[in-house]
């Protein structure tokens, strides 16, 4: 649509400077052809190996985009191509990358105080904090990680106070905040552990103090939740909060706590405090989780791990480069984030984190699904990305080679059925 | 008298140690990259007493009757990797009381049972350049360190000279880091800086002539100045200077400088090379490249680029890479080969800039870099293709002794982490050992 509107953009121009009527004519004639191209976004995408997590790679595939969405996947012999779809080629074509955890568009590369807004620290309980009211789509650090492929990212309130805001989710391309997402709200950020304390007498200083708010405020929540049903009945409209209403809706298990937590204990206490409310969390870092990993088994909740790649050091001075093959071999779900960094890299790529647990156990496959197929599970988006399956966004990424080896190049990368990106990254 | 016998039960077996490399090793059946030369199949590395003694194959190498062979199908030998920039160690330089402070020695703040040195030889290095911060202009002297095993001071993994000098350079940094406005000493502006640098190399200047007019006249030498003697060094190119700088303009400070006083110097960082590699290559001046996740994360190096390998190569400049660890992980080192590649760089000078090119920064050329005859036997063996994300170290051996072993599964959890693999080294006695009741 962008290219359409340049296009005829050039020919109003064209028009207005008078041009000569050849330019004029081959203007109108690439509009045309432009128009007939991207009106339905007709596109097929041809890889000598197509991973559609959906079954296993396709040798000589080619996926169908039609106006957004995938229209059909299989092989070269399975799909005929039809002759006004634009045809792009690639050696590897996997489904977007899905970054499951993330502050970039929040927080922004030039690490200044006006591109740092993932953290709040003048309370240490504010779940009203939503996302997109910070979310730069245009920051440069979304185009960085585009570029490597990846389509969709879970961004929002770091990690650093005990519960510091929301999160959403959005693809990596969008003029606008509004345009950009696709989830405004998707978790409330919670942090347990050394970095969620507070100095100077003030609270909380502790982890037992961390757990005990935590716990007051969803008790303060449930209590809400119970008089509002109460309330139903009576026609009466109880005042909004904004703190509040978050909470609630927690407890309502409409969404999820999304609990950073790396020590060990830390992980146990997030666990007990979602078993005695009975609310959904997601386990974030998790870089001790391979010592407690019978326990979050049984929990059912999943964990988006640290990157492979973060520092060892403090919180994280026994995280290990195989955490995600030993909780995927146990059965858990697992995804892999960018995580959050407060100087440089100032982000991380999934990609390169993939291909670092590729390395240390994973298999290809489950690789790759954790930055696609498991990440869009974990988000609650699998019906609508995460993999190549008719029906479903056209977000893929394309590699001139093996997607995980360091000389391998992103060549292309789609979102809803446009190329966002050429760049040989 | 009990521990009596087990002191000289254990003096015993220390000289058994010192003893055990006599005979020649021979590593056989590996793909050899001794950088120096073309890769060989079916390669042949021969070792003996730390050094390197023959590089071939079955037709070039002649194995005598006592050798030791190990046979390494499959793998890939190359050089210890050396890393031209690193913090590993915990050392900590120049404090907060001037922004200029030449005397100030990592050698004497470094812990060399810090796991970061066991996580560096995980990942292939055998020899690094641990350098103070980059807060101030001069953060005093660096030190270059062969990770060797079983150090118990820092004396243990020194590099000496023929004169007995250990090896070290000393650390500038231009830019942003070192301002600090506000302070009363130091710089609030990048021309300040510059002003402040020229200032002390000027008395420098003096106080070599000084030193020089004294000829052998013991009383006519100026009262010893530690500060000028670390920065007479850096003039005599005795000491190299490791420049940290990131933005173009800066780079060009540093080159401007450089001519001015004709130091021998190292540009670290250079996050905008590629804006300037001409410029770089003209002054032929190396260059030590960092490559990491992201841009940004601080306003000078916004426009840092995977492709400052590829430009400086094509420019005809000198590359070498480094971990900056803290900032990039050591076991991550050959990723940086890996990236470069991927930002256009050659296969041959990624490699070489992971290898000689920053032996030849650190002016340890002769002894370091290559699998060369007469060089120390510092190697890495390798599962496979060097600038693979699925390769691993296998083996590290610093001068004939293998200092890391996947195999081993202590050294496995250093590798890839896990509980405990951050802990720093228990202490060492001697070749004290936990079977023999050395904690009693």
């Amino acid at each position: 649509m962008n290219f359409r509107a340049k296009v005829k953009n050039k020919k109003a121009k064209a028009g207005r400077n008078l041009f000569s009527i050849r330019v004029y004519l081959w203007l109108s004639v690439v509009s045309i052809f432009v128009s007939v191209i991207t009106a339905q976004g007709q596109i097929a995408v041809k890889g000598e190996t197509v991973w559609t997590m959906a079954g296993e790679p396709i040798a000589n595939g080619v996926v169908l985009v039609n106006n957004g969405k995938i229209e059909a996947v299989g092989t070269a012999a399975q799909i005929k191509i039809p002759s006004n779809y634009r045809i792009i080629s690639a050696k590897v074509v996997t489904p977007g990358l899905i970054d499951a955890r993330t502050v970039i568009g929040l927080n922004g590369y030039m690490n200044q105080p006006h591109d740092q807004m993932a953290l709040d620290q003048s309370s240490p309980m504010q779940p009203e904090l939503r996302a997109i009211d910070s979310y730069n789509p245009q920051e440069k650090l979304i185009e960085w990680v585009r570029e490597f492929g990846v389509t969709t990212i879970h961004t929002g309130h770091a990690p650093g106070a005990l519960v510091s805001g929301q999160t959403m989710i959005a693809k990596t391309v969008g003029k606008t905040a509004d345009s950009a997402t696709i989830v405004p709200t998707a978790m409330i950020a919670v942090t347990i552990g050394d970095s969620a304390n507070v100095s100077g007498g003030r609270s909380p200083g502790t982890r037992a103090k961390q757990a005990a708010m935590l716990r007051a405020e969803l008790i303060k929540a449930s209590e809400a939740v119970r008089k509002q049903d109460e309330d139903k009945k009576s026609d009466a409209k109880p005042p909004i909060e904004l703190r509040g209403a978050m909470m609630q809706r927690v407890l309502r298990r409409e969404i999820p706590l999304l609990v950073t937590a790396h020590r060990a204990q830390d992980i146990m206490t997030a666990l007990r405090i979602a078993k005695e409310f009975n609310i959904k969390i997601v386990l974030d870092g998790a870089a001790e989780a391979f010592m407690v990993i019978d326990e979050i088994k049984a929990s059912g909740f999943p964990v988006i791990i640290h990157p492979t790649m973060y520092r060892a050091g403090g919180e994280l001075e026994s995280l290990s480069m195989t955490t995600a093959s030993k909780l995927k071999a146990s059965g858990i779900v697992v995804a892999l984030q960018s995580g959050y960094e407060s100087y440089v890299p100032k982000t991380r790529v999934v990609l390169f984190e993939a291909g670092a647990a590729a390395a240390n156990g994973l298999s290809m496959r489950d690789a790759l699904a954790t930055v696609t197929i498991d990440a869009a599970k974990i988000l609650g988006l699998d019906s609508r990305i995460g993999s190549l399956v008719k029906g479903k966004d056209a977000d893929m990424a394309m590699y001139d080679g093996d997607p995980f080896e360091y000389t391998t190049h992103c060549t292309g990368t789609m979102i809803n059925g446009n190329i966002v990106s050429e760049t040989i990254r | 008298m009990k521990k009596s016998l087990i002191y000289i039960g254990l003096f015993l077996l220390c000289f058994n140690r010192t003893e055990a490399q006599e005979k020649p090793t021979a590593f056989i059946n590996a793909k050899i990259i001794p950088i120096v030369g073309q890769p060989i199949e079916q390669g042949i590395l021969l070792i003996q007493n730390g050094k390197i003694t023959a590089v071939g194959d079955a037709r070039t190498v002649r194995l005598s009757s006592d050798v030791v062979t190990i046979d390494v199908q499959g793998k890939t030998i190359m050089p210890g990797l050396i890393d031209s920039h690193s913090h590993i160690g915990d050392g900590s330089g120049a404090d907060g009381s001037s922004p200029i402070q030449p005397e100030v020695r990592l050698l004497d703040s470094v812990n060399v049972r810090s796991s970061g040195i066991q996580r560096a030889q995980s990942g292939g290095i055998t020899t690094v350049n641990v350098m103070p911060g980059s807060g101030h202009l001069n953060s005093g002297q660096t030190l270059y360190l062969k990770l060797r095993d079983d150090a118990n001071a820092i004396d243990d993994l020194l590099i000496f000279d023929k004169n007995g000098v250990y090896a070290g350079g000393i650390k500038f940094a231009n830019g942003t880091n070192a301002l600090r406005t506000g302070t009363s000493n130091f710089p609030g502006t990048r021309s300040k800086s510059a002003a402040l640098v020229r200032e002390q190399f000027t008395k420098a200047q003096d106080y070599r002539e000084k030193i020089r007019r004294a000829g052998t006249d013991k009383s006519k030498l100026p009262p010893r100045d530690l500060a000028m003697e670390s920065l007479v060094e850096a003039l005599d190119g005795k000491r190299v200077v490791h420049f940290h700088t990131h933005r173009h303009d800066d780079i060009m400070t540093v080159l401007r400088l450089q001519k001015e006083f004709g130091f021998k110097v190292v540009l670290q960082h250079v996050s905008e090379a590629w804006k300037v590699a001409d410029e770089i290559a003209r002054a032929k001046v190396p260059s030590s490249v960092i490559l990491i996740d992201s841009p940004g994360g601080k306003l000078e190096t916004l426009d840092v680029s995977y492709t400052n390998g590829a430009a400086l190569e094509k420019a005809g400049a000198l590359v070498g890479f480094h971990t900056d660890d803290y900032i990039t992980d050591s076991r991550y080192f050959l990723r940086s080969a890996g990236l470069a590649v991927r930002a256009g760089m050659s296969r041959e000078k990624a490699l070489y800039g992971m290898t000689m090119a920053n032996a030849i920064m650190l002016d340890l050329q002769t002894r370091i870099g290559s699998l060369e005859t007469g060089k120390d036997a510092d190697f890495i063996i390798l599962s496979g293709d060097p600038l693979s994300v699925y390769t691993k170290v296998t083996e590290t051996w610093v001068e004939g002794k293998r200092v890391f072993n996947r195999n081993d599964p202590k050294d496995l959890l250093i590798a890839t982490g896990g509980y405990g693999a951050s802990n720093d080294k228990e202490i060492h006695i001697d070749c004290f050992d936990e079977d023999l009741g050395g904690g009693k």
